[in-house]
């Protein structure tokens, strides 16, 4: 009996042994790369940008995914020493706030020239700290299947997600918590004036059976058949019906904000001239047909990049002059959030 | 010369020595520096590789590391000159005091540009020369003053000469001064922050009393009540349940004949195992308004579907399937340990088998259902990943915390305030659980014998034992079908055909032209994952199990003190140890920032609190007196616990060393500031899957994970194996009942 109580033990150290053996010899798989960049769009997309950059200049990257807040927070903290050398990817509001905190590096690329307006813009309202890569139109998702089921017609405008059969159908985030939410709550302000937004989501709260926490949570929910309709980024909600669910998006008729997913070489990298590199790599037609190659359907920034035929036509969108400036600023954000609480939060279930 | 004098200058001398030449070897020898990452920052480049103290401070001008060779030079002097033994003690206490001040001092006032402070600056001057991390020499010389300082406090008589435990409370409180409080104190400090660095008592006031945290308004109107009481009420609610279902578990697996007590506990054990958010979905899959079993119900019955489980319900629910299991852990060692002798004196004294369990049984497992109710309120309170799936409105102060942080808010003095909360009430629960426990002695497992057969429980308890376990246990079995299922499911819940490419996309293996290529993409995080995981779950145990020791078998003074700090790190919650951890380990004098130890320095001390608990509660049913038979038979406190207490302590060596390494694989919220892309853990990788709304390999991997989980716990209670008391079967009992 002890013998083979001994025995069994010797194997199973054995196999201990032998598995960290392998779990420390393994390591080749992962990245060494001198190259550390936080990612903000979908992983796919972070991988797959990464191992082009890699083929193309054969400097290895080492990537990894957060969303824009954790992002945000992580490159405030290492600030005094940073140990992350580019943000790449995630809407531009967090983006002009690190530049404003003069954590990220002012830097012109001669591809300039070659961007979208609006990618431009992100350049000038950051001082040169951050620029475009994509843009994002807000819009709703919604259930195909069920809206058939139940014979309601798709939302087409912010007024018609007010009407009754919706009652209790719609999510959104909570714009405390969600990005996505801001910017719904901003483009909102602007399409309807300060107090006509607030007054409209005092009504849509009726509708509201959640305000979820992810901005991109609403779109999943609708997939799942959890709910009839969310508001979120267009490319969150194409990107469940490419995964095969029931769903279909609309943008607003009275028109719509949208985000500029931006790129910021992090103050104080050790690898400067890797990091333009990427960064130039992140504005090209070739880094950016990454997107679409991973199923990531936001309109590239560069002109010469391919459009990808699934994504939003920016041009069949009315798309409202968003102003960034303003809305960006701390300030501004501060007084609209507190105001969302006292006058929305406050009555939500 | 001859005496007891001499005797004990002799013992002492060695141990001492031996320390302070580690010193010497750190000091003179090892580089005081850690590794390259901070070296183009030093300024001016120090020629050829980081040297030791001595040559750094002799060579390149670092003149504040050779004041180290004081304290070493006079603790030398000391040891090696026999005039000096009396005053042994004494000298070593201040020199290893020193020298661990100045270690401390001069990393924290050195910066990797000079004066860390400016004021130090407009004191002394300006300082052309900064410095890095500590590294390998730093972290030994420190290591060597504490235990001189120990021995010396030895010496003078504290924790009657005993150089281990004094050695071993050195060694806790400064582990949890560098690892809990030194970070904690740098969120907290941002709590009256006003976003210039400056400190205000008023935006400090204003943080902690806001209305949307403290408000009542649910109970007189319809509307949302505060943060605060959502998350107390939901932490009981859990902690009840978790208890009765724990227990219930126990007495079925330890007290009943019943059969498949294998199976009882692997079923168990299996919520435990599984990542976060998991649960959650295969919990939205099945009750969500397109669930299956919604659906079910709609078709069968004609009950109107619902979004019930977003909310209170469903985050009550998850919890009580994810800390069942680790109140399970807590109790079954607690019920395996009650000794018999105390219920068979109640059962001769005529008491029917039902006020035996009432006034003997049920008092005697009061520790356990203590430690187990404060583990799950605790756990419940910190939970992070099943409010943010399934909390909908119904907020509670941990996700809020978070939002604070990483959302559009961006306020973290808010995070602070908000932490400082949840840090009292934690608090306040563990000084409630004292109170309940009061001074009484639970000790049962003695030196003497006894026959060793555990009594049965009465006809009612055994019923409702039964009546809670087994249909909980078949819920279990369910969910965990589900699960596995959903892994080779095309689009689990809309396209059910079986498909195995989401396990091949995550573990893909292929051969290339220079052998084997691991081209799945979930084979790098998986294999950072394991090598964190099976580092820090030892460490996680022997510092926790090693804590238990001093809170159960010494008395000392400051003693409550010293158990409440041991405590801390688990009442917080994992964002904001993860925000702490990057604030304090980011720069000098202890960087670790993108290393993997910083993961497991986190694990390690984020999980001890657990390890700590099971020790405690497992250690004071072992009675004293083995000990004191062990101490008077000659043997120390080393050999003490190796030989006496280490092996009736299996049960709680089994529960830490579980905990610590499922913890490790499971954790989220802790480490999703942590990773870094070099090491990226397979929770936060899974995250991202969910999040992307691909569940396919989230779950693919969560399943492997779940496996991989499994076999290492079946290891682990091989090889630790069971503590033998001299229990059997109950089977003769069963036997002998007479009819009645």
């Amino acid at each position: 009996m002890t013998s083979a109580g001994n025995w069994i033990k010797s194997v199973g150290l054995g196999i201990l042994a032998a598995g960290s053996v392998i779990a420390l010899t393994a390591t080749p798989a992962k990245a060494q790369g001198p190259l550390t960049v936080l990612c903000g769009v979908q992983e796919e997309w972070c991988k797959a940008i990464a191992v082009a950059f890699e083929k193309k200049t054969g400097t290895a990257v080492a990537m990894s995914r957060k969303s824009a807040g954790e992002a945000l927070a992580q490159i405030r903290a290492e600030s005094a020493n940073p140990k992350t050398d580019v943000w790449w990817g995630g809407p531009g509001d967090p983006h002009l706030q690190a530049a404003e905190e003069g954590l990220t590096l002012a830097y012109e690329s001669p591809q300039f020239a070659d961007l979208q307006p609006w990618a431009q813009s992100q350049y000038k309202q950051s001082q040169g700290r951050s620029v475009g890569i994509y843009a994002g139109a807000l819009g709703f998702v919604y259930n195909t299947e069920l809206l058939a089921k139940r014979k309601i017609s798709a939302p087409k405008c912010w007024a018609d997600l007010l009407r009754p059969e919706f009652k209790e159908e719609i999510q959104i985030a909570n714009p405390n918590a969600s990005g996505t939410a801001y910017t719904a709550l901003a483009t909102l302000v602007q399409v309807l004036g300060e107090d006509g937004a607030f007054d409209y989501l005092k009504k849509l709260n009726d509708n509201v059976n959640q305000y979820t926490k992810s901005g991109s949570a609403p779109a999943a929910a609708v997939a799942r058949s959890e709910t009839l309709v969310g508001i979120i980024f267009m490319h969150d909600g194409i990107n469940q019906k490419v995964n095969g669910f029931p769903v279909d998006v609309a943008a607003p008729c009275e028109g719509t904000g949208y985000e500029i997913g931006s790129v910021s070489i992090i103050k104080g990298t050790k690898n400067l001239d890797t990091a333009k590199a990427f960064y130039e790599f992140a504005l090209s037609p070739e880094g950016q047909a990454t997107g679409a190659e991973t199923k990531q359907f936001q309109m590239p920034s560069n002109r010469k990049a391919a459009i990808p035929p699934e994504a939003p036509k920016l041009e069949a969108i009315r798309m409202i002059d968003y102003n960034f400036q303003k809305f960006g600023t701390a300030e501004e954000r501060k007084r609209l959030l507190s105001r969302w609480d006292a006058e929305i939060k406050a009555v939500a279930k | 010369m001859p005496g007891p004098q001499k005797f004990a200058g002799d013992v002492m001398r060695p141990r001492s020595a031996v320390w302070l030449a580690l010193g010497w070897v750190g000091f003179a020898l090892l580089p005081w520096f850690a590794g390259s990452g901070t070296q183009p920052a030093l300024a001016p480049p120090s020629p050829g590789p980081a040297g030791s103290a001595l040559i750094d401070g002799l060579t390149n001008g670092r003149w504040w590391l050779l004041a180290a060779a004081l304290p070493l030079i006079l603790a030398l002097v000391a040891t090696a000159l026999p005039r000096l033994h009396a005053r042994q003690p004494a000298i070593l206490l201040a020199s290893g005091a020193f020298g661990l001040a100045w270690v401390a001092a001069q990393g924290f006032a050195i910066g990797l540009n000079g004066w860390a402070w400016g004021w130090l600056g407009a004191l002394f001057g300006p300082l052309p020369l900064g410095q890095g991390g500590f590294g390998a020499g730093a972290a030994l010389t420190a290591l060597s003053f504490l235990f001189l300082m120990t021995n010396g406090f030895a010496g003078l008589g504290f924790m009657k000469g005993d150089r281990f435990t004094a050695g071993a409370i050195g060694l806790v409180l400064a582990a949890i001064a560098a690892f809990v409080f030194l970070p904690v104190g740098y969120v907290l400090s941002g709590a009256g922050d006003t976003g210039s660095g400056a400190f205000s008592a008023a935006a400090l006031w204003s943080r902690l009393a806001a209305p949307d945290i403290w408000r009542l308004s649910c109970l007189t109107e319809a509307k949302a009540c505060g943060v605060v009481w959502n998350s107390v009420f939901l932490a009981v609610m859990t902690g009840i349940a978790t208890t009765l279902l724990g227990l219930a578990f126990a007495l079925v697996a330890v007290r009943t004949g019943f059969r498949a007590k294998k199976l009882l506990r692997v079923l168990t054990v299996l919520p435990i195992i599984t990542p976060p958010f998991v649960i959650s979905l295969a919990v939205i899959l099945l009750f969500g308004r397109n669930g299956t079993v919604t659906l079910a119900l709609a078709d069968w019955f004609g009950i109107p579907v619902s979004r019930w489980i977003y909310g209170l319900p469903g985050v009550l629910l998850t919890q009580t399937l994810a800390f069942t299991p680790i109140s399970f852990l807590v109790m079954i060692g607690v019920v395996q340990g009650i000794g018999p002798s105390l219920e068979e004196a109640a059962q001769t004294l005529r008491a029917s088998r039902w006020v035996t369990f009432r006034t003997v049984t049920w008092p005697l497992m009061r520790p356990g259902v203590a430690n187990a109710f404060l583990i799950s309120f605790i756990e419940s309170l910190a939970d992070f990943g099943n409010p943010l799936i399934l909390g909908g409105n119904f907020e509670v102060l941990s996700t809020k915390i978070y939002f604070a942080v990483v959302g559009a808010q961006n306020d973290p003095g808010r995070a602070a305030a908000l932490g400082i909360i949840l840090l009292c009430m934690c608090l306040g629960a563990f000084w409630v659980q004292r109170q309940w426990l009061g001074k009484k002695s639970y000790a049962t497992v003695g030196g003497k014998g006894d026959n060793g057969i555990p009594s049965q429980l009465p006809r009612g308890i055994k019923i409702a034992a039964y009546a809670t376990a087994l249909p909980w246990a078949a819920f279990t079995f369910v969910l965990y079908g589900l699960i596995l299922f959903g892994g080779f499911t095309e689009n689990w819940g809309r396209n059910n055909s079986l498909t195995l490419r989401h396990y091949l996309a995550a573990f893909d293996l292929s051969w290339g032209p220079g052998g084997l290529i691991w081209s799945g993409r979930a084979w790098g995080s998986l294999f950072t994952t394991i090598e964190v995981a099976a580092l820090s779950a030892p460490l996680t145990a022997a510092v926790g199990l090693l804590t238990a020791y001093l809170l159960v078998r010494q008395r000392f003074k400051g003693q409550g003190a010293f158990e409440f700090l041991t405590m801390l790190s688990f009442a917080i919650p994992g964002t904001v140890i993860g925000i702490s951890y990057i604030l304090a380990f980011n720069q000098p004098p202890i960087e670790l920032t993108g290393t993997v130890t910083i993961l497991i320095v986190c694990f390690v001390f984020r999980n001890m609190p657990v390890s700590i608990r099971a020790g405690v509660a497992a250690m004071s049913q072992i009675d004293r007196s083995l000990d004191e038979c062990s101490l008077t038979l000659g043997a120390g406190s080393v050999q003490t616990i190796r030989r006496v207490i280490l092996p009736l302590l299996r049960p709680a060596i089994v529960a830490s060393l579980v905990y610590s390494f499922v913890r490790a694989i499971t954790s989220i919220s802790a480490v999703i500031f942590l990773v870094s892309p070099k090491y990226e853990l397979a929770t936060a990788y899974i995250v991202g899957r969910v999040e992307q709304g691909d569940f396919g390999l989230a779950i693919a991997y969560s399943s492997a994970l779940i496996v991989l989980m499994s076999v290492v716990i079946a290891l682990i209670q091989l090889l630790v194996g069971e503590r033998r008391i001299g229990r059997r079967t109950a089977t003769p009992v069963t036997l002998q009942e007479k009819p009645v």
